[in-house]
């Protein structure tokens, strides 16, 4: 069949797509040595102390949605990408894209809560840039912001720490993000009063690091959820993951919601949550580490990292059953981030 | 029910089902109709609790599935030709046509909207009024009442704008060609449809073909219940048609929302991916309502659909094989790039093996 030649929504998913686009189009392209690892932050060498640094657009459709907005999504997104790579998030750039026509009252609203999160995770806004676009050019609002961030732990938490054994930690209910996000949309007239967990995770990050080299890695998992970063775990270390359905936490709210949007909530986006890969036998002192903080009050160890299943994610079922768990694919949810 | 309660209940049944197949002593083989339950069955894992002796195999209980190809052709020249936007539900967008799909069609321009009840393709027409708004009307009776309900209202509020272009389907008589096969001992009944047409209604099963039936929800343990149900009934050789979805289906189904279908559609034959055309199993419009019949009113000349020979839709949607044994499943056909309809719709049996993997 033709191939496609344009792009399609899908290709923003975070899925199989996505990953296509960046690894056949992208990094050809770009790629001179550190852009090719495709790390949440890339951290630099050369400037001092050692610095992280990172870069994300937000686009959420709508800008305004139970839990927050796209203004302090925009600095929880890129804060977090930081602390994923063990880096304090210290200063960030905003870029604002505004369609003509745009509310100001919106953007002072937006602007609020941008400044309301910054402040809360100690992160400074050093520099930006404005623009404004026809109208019908751009959709009221689109954000970027990047970050820089000191790295803050000798070793470096990443896929190559990973072993088997090691077990494996989720800082609370996963999907609340992506689902408050698809009801708050004018389509749905569903009300489940869920909240997006947007939040800086740099708070557990710093009391994870305690762990020195037991804590193997981090992952903040947005866009296709838990069962996205699972994948991409067991597929760049090569090893196999096997998770118990029952011990992954997801409120019930959030539960009936995605069985009425046929989403599967391990698939639907979070923007508060970290996924902690610890040596064997520390996952029970790093649920410890971070319970104590009202972000992680409902973290768990959901599973282990396995000799067996290379590459693959296996799910034990609540009826004792298993499958694998897949990662999404394409236009699952467009536009949540 | 807690879910160490339920866990146990599962492991329980599932002795129960192996007790009865080691005792049975010869392979039985199921099919689940509806394309939830085989979502259902591969989510929870439930296969990895059977017996090898006992096979399930999904049936044409998928609506996009059973959609052919010239379907989606058709909604894409309605589209260009009369500018028309098109409405549709999410899981038909992705399906490929023969130049391209609903997806590919909007991102060159053309208007298809996603809606999750067919309502809202009133408001979507009022809002495109007086451009022509197509509904896809891909369905069984499940969602064909609303659909009919829809055009009640529609009609009522006399939008003069939307039509329905109608590839509906209704599934006794697929049932009753799929029931003759030898290599098929029972049916896993779907549980939403038989909401609307009855528990009841199967009795052909049992009289014309001998052969047992069970009506399921969606739980895990609806599902295993039911199939511990057509285990014995098989093995036994005492077919009955048992309702085991009680909180939700009648005998005599829902007469209320067969009258409503009844009085906006008539039986029409309809084409069927896997299984021809199978006189009788579709639904045209009917009387007064034939003014929202998009293919009388924006006809289009639509050229003969091809799919890809090695597709293996066709004899997946009859139970003939499974997923894993297509060349194309996981390689050239995955859920990003899909060849057939079977891995593209939620209900899909390919997208199940896909995203579950195979059991």
């Amino acid at each position: 069949m033709a191939k496609q030649s344009r792009i399609l929504l899908g290709h923003g998913g975070g899925g199989k797509m996505t990953g296509r686009l960046i690894r056949d189009l992208i990094l050809p392209k770009l790629d001179r040595g550190l852009l090719g690892s495709l790390p949440d932050s890339v951290v630099l060498s050369g400037l001092g102390d050692s610095i992280a640094y990172t870069t994300d657009s937000f686009v959420v459709s709508p800008i305004f949605f139970p839990g927050g907005d796209i203004g302090s999504l925009s600095v929880h997104g890129t804060a977090n990408d930081l602390a994923c790579s063990g880096a304090r998030p210290l200063f960030i750039s905003l870029g604002l894209i505004l369609e003509e026509g745009f509310s100001l009252e919106a953007l002072e609203t937006i602007l609020a809560s941008t400044a309301r999160a910054a402040d809360n995770a100690g992160i400074q806004i050093v520099t930006g840039d404005t623009k404004v676009v026809p109208k019908g050019s751009a959709d009221g609002i689109f954000i970027n912001t990047s970050g820089i961030g000191r790295v803050e732990t000798p070793v470096r938490p990443s896929f190559a720490c990973i072993q088997p054994g090691d077990e494996i930690l989720v800082t609370g209910p996963v999907g609340n993000h992506g689902i408050a996000v698809m009801l708050s949309r004018a389509e749905f007239s569903f009300d489940f009063r869920i909240e997006s967990d947007s939040a800086s995770v740099w708070p557990m990050v710093e009391r994870l690091l305690q762990l020195g080299s037991s804590l193997r890695f981090l992952r903040d998992p947005t866009r296709g959820g838990l069962a996205a970063t699972l994948n991409e775990i067991a597929a760049s270390s090569g090893t196999g993951i096997l998770v118990e359905e029952t011990a992954i936490p997801v409120d019930s709210a959030v539960f009936a919601a995605s069985e009425m949007l046929g989403i599967d909530p391990l698939q639907a986006a979070n923007e508060g949550k970290i996924v902690i890969v610890v040596e064997k036998g520390r996952g029970q002192e790093a649920l410890e580490l971070i319970k104590a903080l009202p972000l992680a009050k409902d973290a768990a160890l959901i599973g282990t990292v396995t000799h067996e299943n290379a590459s693959k994610v296996i799910i034990k079922t609540k009826i004792g059953g298993s499958r694998m768990l897949a990662e999404p694919s394409g236009e699952l949810l467009p536009r949540i981030c | 029910m807690n879910s160490a309660e339920e866990k146990r209940t599962a492991q329980a049944l599932a002795r129960e089902i192996r007790t009865i197949c080691a005792a049975a002593g010869r392979p039985m083989q199921f099919m689940e109709v509806c394309g939830t339950h085989t979502m259902a069955i591969h989510a929870s894992g439930l296969k990895s609790l059977l017996p090898g002796n006992l096979r399930l195999v999904s049936g044409p209980g998928c609506p996009v599935c059973v959609t052919e190809k010239g379907f989606i052709d058709e909604a894409i020249l309605i589209g260009r030709k009369y500018d028309a936007s098109l409405v549709t539900f999410g899981d038909l967008v992705r399906v490929p046509g023969s130049f391209g799909s609903l997806t590919t069609f909007r991102a060159e321009g053309g208007r298809v909207t996603v809606v999750y009840s067919p309502m809202d393709a009133i408001t979507r027409a009022l809002q495109e009024s007086p451009r022509p708004t197509v509904f896809l009307g891909v369905g069984f009776e499940t969602t064909i009442p609303t659909v009919a309900a829809t055009l009640q209202a529609a009609g009522l509020r006399g939008v003069d704008n939307l039509f329905v272009l109608p590839a509906f389907k209704t599934i006794h008589r697929p049932l009753q060609i799929l029931a003759a096969k030898d290599d098929l001992h029972g049916f896993l009944l779907p549980g939403h449809v038989s909401a609307i047409i009855g528990a009841g209604s199967y009795e052909y099963l049992v009289q014309d073909f001998n052969k047992p039936g069970a009506v399921a929800g969606f739980d895990p343990l609806d599902i295993l219940v039911a199939l511990r149900d057509l285990s014995r009934m098989a093995a036994e050789g005492r077919p009955e048609i048992l309702n085991d979805y009680r909180r939700v289906v009648r005998n005599d189904g829902n007469p209320v929302a067969r009258a409503i279908m009844d009085e906006v559609f008539e039986p029409a034959d309809a084409v069927w991916r896997g299984l021809g055309v199978i006189p009788g199993s579709g639904l045209a419009l009917r009387g007064t309502f034939t003014r929202f019949d998009a293919r009388k009113h924006l006809p289009v000349e639509v050229p003969v659909a091809k799919d890809d020979p090695r597709c293996l839709c066709a004899a997946i949607l009859t139970g003939s094989t499974t997923p894993d044994k297509c060349g194309l499943f996981g390689k050239e056909c995955t859920p990003e790039d899909p060849v057939g309809p079977c891995m593209v719709s939620s209900e899909g049996t390919c997208a199940a093996y896909h995203k579950y993997g195979v059991a």
